[in-house]
C-alpha cells in the first residue's frame, strides 16, 4: 500500500495538471481516479488503538471533488439522510472554497466529523451517485464522506469551529436524556432558540454510543469531546452520572423540576445473547461490555486503567454488523492471536460498512460465513474451552428472492477458542419504559412516536436507536432535529 | 461541589463507613438500592456499593464498604472534605417490602450493612424480624447496634467464636426454620457461599428466601451484560432485574465462578495500587510534618 506522502504526490501532479485546462470535460471528470483514503498499514494499526483512516491531503480532496458531475436531479442528496446539498458542498472543495464546504455541510448536519466516517455512505449517499453508476460499482462513486470528513478535520484543528448561535434566554427549560447523537443534535437545536438545556447522562462521560461503543480506531474520542465541548460553551448543562427513570422519575422533570418539555435519547443498549448452552461461562462477553471496558474504561492501558480485561488469546466474535466488526479489531488489539468472525449468513448480507468489513479482512480476522454457534464448551471452572459450531448452505429463494441459509445436518465442529463475543444486536433500553408507564412502546420496546416525534405523553418526544432500534448516527440525529423542531414550535406557541 | 464525605469511620481493620453528600440520591433511594461509584473519572473502576442508609433532610447516604481491591482501597484513602468524582444511583429495583408476618434477615460479614435498610424497612412495614449476623471474628461485625435497635431479635455467630455463638450461620437459621410454625420469610446478604448455603438450608423447610446478588458490573444500567446470572434457568441482569432474587433458583455456583474471572487481572491492579498507597502515604505523612513544623 502506498503512504499517504505517495499518494499525495500523485495527486498534487494530476491536480496540477487538471488545474492547468480551462474546464474540465464530464470525460476528464470521469477519468480521475477515485482517491483512495491513507491508512495505517494492517501490520502497524493493530499495534497500537490510533485511527486507522488517515485522512485525504489538501490536493486529494479537491482531485476527489472534481470527479463530482454536479448532476442537476441530485441523486446523492435523496440518499442522505439528512439532505445535505452535496454537490454545493463537493463543487466548493473542488473550487479551493472549503471554508463555504464545511458552512454548507453544517446547514444540515451537526456532526460531519463523526459522519464523515462513520455514515454507511454505500448504502446512503454514494448509493445513487452518478460517478458511481458510470464506474458501475457505488464503492467507485464520489467519496462523499471522506470529503466530508476532510473539511470538518479542517475547520475543527484550526480551532476556527464556532459554536452555533444561542438567542437571548426564554427563561424555559427543556431535559435530555442521554448523550448520543440523537440527544446532542436535539439539545444544540434547542439550545440555539434560547431554551435552557439540561443533559442527564446515565455513563460518567456523555458521548453515548460514539463514546463506549465505537473504537477510538474508528472515531478518535477526542473528536466527540471538541462537539460536547462546543455543546457545553452554548451554555448546555450536562449532567453525568444521572439515570432518568432511576436518579429522578422522568414525571418529576415535568411536574416538579420545571422542565417544559422532556426528549428522549436513551438508545438500544440492551445487548441480546443468543440463548443457548454456556452463554454464561467465564469468557463469554456482549459486545458492549467488552467494548466498553476496551473503549470507556480505557482498559486497553494496562499502565493507568483499574478496570480488567479479559486478555484471550484465540476469540469467536457472533454476529456481521459494525458492532461485531469493532469487537473483532478491538480483540486483535488486545493481542488475540486469533480472531475468528461468526456469521450465519453470507458476506453481502452482512450489515456492517463495506470499509469496516475491508479493514477487519486485512487485519487478519478470519470470517467463517454461512457458519453459527450452538454451544459453548467450558471446563469445570465453567471457563470458556471452545464453542460448537454448525453449517448452513444457501437453500432456495424464498418470496423476496433471498436465498435463506438452511442448516447442514451433521456439520457440527467445534471451534478451538477461549473467549466468545456475542455481538447480534441491541434491543432498546426497557429503563424509562419500565418507569415511566405513561410513555407507550411497541412490543419490541421501542418507544412509540408520531411524525413530530411526540410520544404518549404530553411534553415528551423521543428519538434515535430508542425509537429507531439500533440504527445509524445520522437517522439519530434526524430524529434529533425533527423533534427539537417541534419543541421549539411547543415552546414558541405556550 | 458535589458528592462531597461528610464523615468516615473505620469500623473494623478494613471495614470503612463513609457518610456522602448526595442528595438527589438520599431522596429517591429505597431499601435494597444500590450506588455505583468511580474513584477516577478517568482510569477508574465503577464499582457497585449498596445504599446503607439515608438521611433526606441533611441529603446524605451512608456506604459501607470493605476494603478488597484497587478502588475500594482507594476510596479508603479519601478524607472528609474530599469528593467522590463518580457517583450515580439509585440503582437497582427497591426490595419488595410488605407485612408477611415473621423474618429472618441473615448478614454475613459486611453484608449486615444492606441488610441494615431493610430491616428497617420491615419492621416498619409491621414484620417481626430476627437478625443473625455472622463474621469470621469479633473484629469483622460490623452494624451489630443498629440492628439491635431495629429488630426483635439479634443472633451473632463467630467462625472463632471470640463473640457470640461459635458457629456459621446456618446453624442458627436451621433452627429458626424448625421451629413451628417456620418463618414467613427468610433474607440473606453476605459472600455468595453464605447465602448459597443459606438457600440450601432453608430449601427443605420450603421458607422463601431473597438473596442479594453483588456481581462485578460495568454500568449498572442494563446495558452491557456483565452482572448477568441464571436464575431459574434464564438469564437475569442483577443491575436492573436485581439485586434481588429468588435464592432458591439462582445458579450460585455459575455466578462464584463468574466472579473470580477477573482475579489475576484485578492481583496487578491491586498491586500497582498497593505500591501507589505507600507513596501517598508517605505524601500525607510528609504534609503532615510540614504542617506541625510550621505551627511550632
Ligand atoms: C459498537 C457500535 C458500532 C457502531 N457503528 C456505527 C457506524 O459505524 N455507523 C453508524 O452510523 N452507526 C453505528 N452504530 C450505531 C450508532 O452508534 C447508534 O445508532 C447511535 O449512536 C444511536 O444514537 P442515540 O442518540 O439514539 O443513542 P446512543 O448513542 O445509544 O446514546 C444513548 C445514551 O443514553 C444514555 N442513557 C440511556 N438511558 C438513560 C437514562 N435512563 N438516563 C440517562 N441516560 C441514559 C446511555 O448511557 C447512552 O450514553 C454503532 C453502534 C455500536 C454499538
Ligand atoms: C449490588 C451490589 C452491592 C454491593 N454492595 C457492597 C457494599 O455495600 N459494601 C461492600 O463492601 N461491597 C459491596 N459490593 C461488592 C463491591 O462492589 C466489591 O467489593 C467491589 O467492586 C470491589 O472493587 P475493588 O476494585 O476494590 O476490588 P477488585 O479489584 O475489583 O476486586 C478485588 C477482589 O475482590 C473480588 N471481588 C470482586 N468483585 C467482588 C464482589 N462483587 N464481591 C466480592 N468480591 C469481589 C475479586 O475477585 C478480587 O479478588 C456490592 C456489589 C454489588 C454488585
Ligand atoms: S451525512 Fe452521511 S449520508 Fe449524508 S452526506 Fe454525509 S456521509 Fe453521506
Ligand atoms: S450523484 Fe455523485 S456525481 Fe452526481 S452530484 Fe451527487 S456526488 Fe456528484
Ligand atoms: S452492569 Fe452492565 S448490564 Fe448490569
Amino acid at each position: 500500500m502506498k503512504s499517504r506522502n505517495e499518494m499525495d504526490a500523485e495527486a498534487r501532479c494530476l491536480l496540477g495538471e487538471l488545474l492547468a485546462k480551462d474546464k474540465l470535460t464530464a470525460r476528464d471528470r470521469a477519468s480521475i481516479p477515485q482517491q483512495e483514503m491513507p491508512s495505517q498499514s494492517a501490520g502497524e494499526r493493530i499495534g497500537n488503538t490510533s485511527e486507522v483512516a488517515l485522512g485525504y491531503t489538501p490536493a486529494m480532496a479537491r482531485l476527489e471533488a472534481m470527479r463530482c458531475l454536479q448532476c442537476p436531479s441530485k441523486p446523492c442528496v435523496s440518499g442522505c439522510p439528512v439532505a445535505i446539498d452535496i454537490p454545493e458542498f463537493v463543487k466548493a472543495i473542488a473550487e479551493g472554497r472549503d471554508a463555504d464546504a464545511i458552512a454548507i455541510i453544517k446547514r444540515r448536519s451537526l456532526l460531519p466529523c463523526v459522519c464523515g466516517r462513520v455514515c454507511p455512505q454505500e448504502k446512503q449517499c454514494m448509493k445513487n451517485c452518478t460517478a458511481g453508476k458510470i464506474a458501475g460499482d457505488p464503492e467507485k462513486s464520489v467519496a462523499i464522506g471522506r470529503l466530508e470528513r476532510y473539511v470538518a478535520d479542517l475547520e475543527r484543528e484550526s480551532g476556527r469551529s464556532v459554536p452555533p448561535p444561542v438567542k437571548p434566554s426564554t427563561g424555559k427549560k427543556v431535559a435530555v436524556v442521554g448523550s448520543g447523537p440523537a440527544s446532542v443534535t436535539f439539545a444544540v437545536d434547542v439550545r440555539r432558540e434560547g431554551h435552557d438545556v439540561t443533559m442527564f447522562e446515565a455513563f460518567h462521560k456523555p458521548g453515548g454510543v460514539l463514546m463506549y461503543g465505537i473504537p477510538e480506531f474508528r472515531l478518535p474520542k477526542s473528536i466527540v469531546e471538541k462537539e460536547l465541548d462546543n455543546l457545553r460553551a452554548m451554555g448546555v448543562e450536562i449532567r453525568t452520572d444521572f439515570v432518568i427513570g432511576r436518579s429522578r422519575p422522568l414525571k418529576a422533570l415535568l411536574e416538579k423540576d420545571g422542565y417544559s418539555a422532556v426528549f428522549i435519547g436513551s438508545g438500544a443498549g440492551l445487548p441480546k445473547f443468543m440463548n443457548i448452552p454456556g452463554e454464561n461461562f467465564v469468557g463469554v462477553f456482549s459486545a458492549n461490555e467488552y467494548l466498553t471496558r476496551a473503549n470507556l474504561m480505557k482498559a486497553y492501558d494496562t499502565d493507568h486503567a483499574d478496570t480488567p480485561i479479559y486478555r484471550a488469546k484465540r476469540v469467536a466474535v457472533l454476529g456481521g454488523g459494525n458492532v461485531a466488526m469493532d469487537a473483532a479489531r478491538t480483540a486483535l488489539r488486545l493481542g488475540a492471536e486469533k480472531v475468528f468472525l461468526v456469521y450465519r449468513r453470507t458476506e453481502a448480507e452482512m450489515p456492517a460498512r463495506v470499509e469496516e468489513v475491508r479493514h477487519a479482512r486485512e487485519e487478519g480476522v478470519e470470517f467463517l460465513l454461512l457458519q453459527n454457534a450452538v454451544r459453548i464448551l467450558g471446563d469445570e471452572q465453567d471457563v470458556v474451552t471452545g464453542m460448537e459450531c454448525v453449517r448452513y448452505e444457501l437453500g432456495e429463494p424464498d418470496e423476496s428472492g433471498r436465498r435463506r441459509p438452511v442448516l447442514i445436518p451433521g456439520s457440527e465442529f467445534v471451534l478451538d477458542v477461549d473467549c466468545v463475543i456475542v455481538a447480534i444486536g441491541n434491543e432498546s433500553n426497557p429503563l424509562i419504559a419500565a418507569t415511566t408507564p405513561e410513555i407507550n412502546v411497541d412490543k419490541r420496546g421501542h418507544i412509540v412516536v408520531d411524525e413530530d416525534n411526540r410520544t404518549s405523553m404530553p411534553h415528551v418526544y423521543a428519538g434515535g436507536d430508542i425509537v429507531l432500534g439500533a440504527a445509524t448516527v445520522i437517522l439519530a440525529m434526524g430524529e434529533g432535529r425533527r423533534a427539537a423542531a417541534a419543541v421549539n414550535r411547543e415552546l414558541a406557541g405556550a | 461541589m458535589n458528592n462531597r464525605i461528610i464523615s468516615k469511620e473505620r469500623l473494623s481493620e478494613n471495614v470503612w463507613k463513609m457518610t456522602v453528600e448526595a442528595p438527589h440520591i438520599a431522596e429517591e433511594r429505597r431499601a435494597g438500592q444500590f450506588v455505583i461509584l468511580q474513584v477516577d473519572n478517568n482510569f477508574g473502576e465503577r464499582i457497585p456499593l449498596t445504599i446503607a442508609d439515608a438521611d433526606t433532610a441533611a441529603g446524605t447516604i451512608t456506604l459501607v464498604f470493605q476494603t478488597v481491591g484497587a478502588t475500594t482501597r482507594k476510596l479508603a484513602l479519601k478524607d472528609v472534605g474530599d469528593s467522590i468524582p463518580d457517583l450515580l444511583g439509585p440503582l437497582g429495583r427497591p426490595t419488595h417490602i410488605e407485612k408477611v408476618g415473621r423474618v429472618v434477615c441473615v448478614g454475613g460479614g459486611i453484608g449486615a450493612a444492606p441488610l441494615y435498610p431493610i430491616v428497617q424497612a420491615l419492621k416498619a412495614a409491621g414484620n417481626k424480624v430476627t437478625v443473625v449476623l455472622g463474621a469470621r471474628t469479633a473484629e469483622l461485625l460490623v452494624f451489630e447496634k443498629e440492628m439491635r435497635a431495629s429488630a426483635d431479635s439479634v443472633i451473632i455467630c463467630t467462625d472463632d467464636g471470640s463473640y457470640g455463638r461459635k458457629d456459621v450461620v446456618t446453624a442458627p437459621l436451621k433452627e429458626l426454620c424448625s421451629a413451628v410454625p417456620p418463618p414467613d420469610q427468610v433474607i440473606a446478604i453476605g459472600p455468595p457461599v453464605m447465602m448459597k448455603f443459606c438457600c440450601e438450608t432453608t430449601r427443605p423447610f420450603g421458607v422463601p428466601t431473597v438473596v442479594s446478588l453483588n456481581t462485578i458490573m460495568i454500568d449498572g444500567t442494563g446495558m452491557c451484560g456483565g452482572c448477568r446470572v441464571t436464575v431459574g434457568g434464564e438469564t437475569k441482569f442483577v443491575c436492573v432485574d436485581g439485586p434481588e432474587f429468588d435464592g432458591h433458583k439462582v445458579d450460585f455456583d455459575n455466578m462464584m465462578k463468574r466472579m473470580k474471572a477477573y482475579r489475576k487481572y484485578e492481583t496487578q491492579a491491586a498491586e500497582k495500587e498497593a505500591a501507589h498507597e505507600c507513596n501517598l502515604l508517605k505524601m500525607a505523612k510528609e504534609s503532615e510534618r510540614e504542617r506541625n513544623e510550621k505551627q511550632k
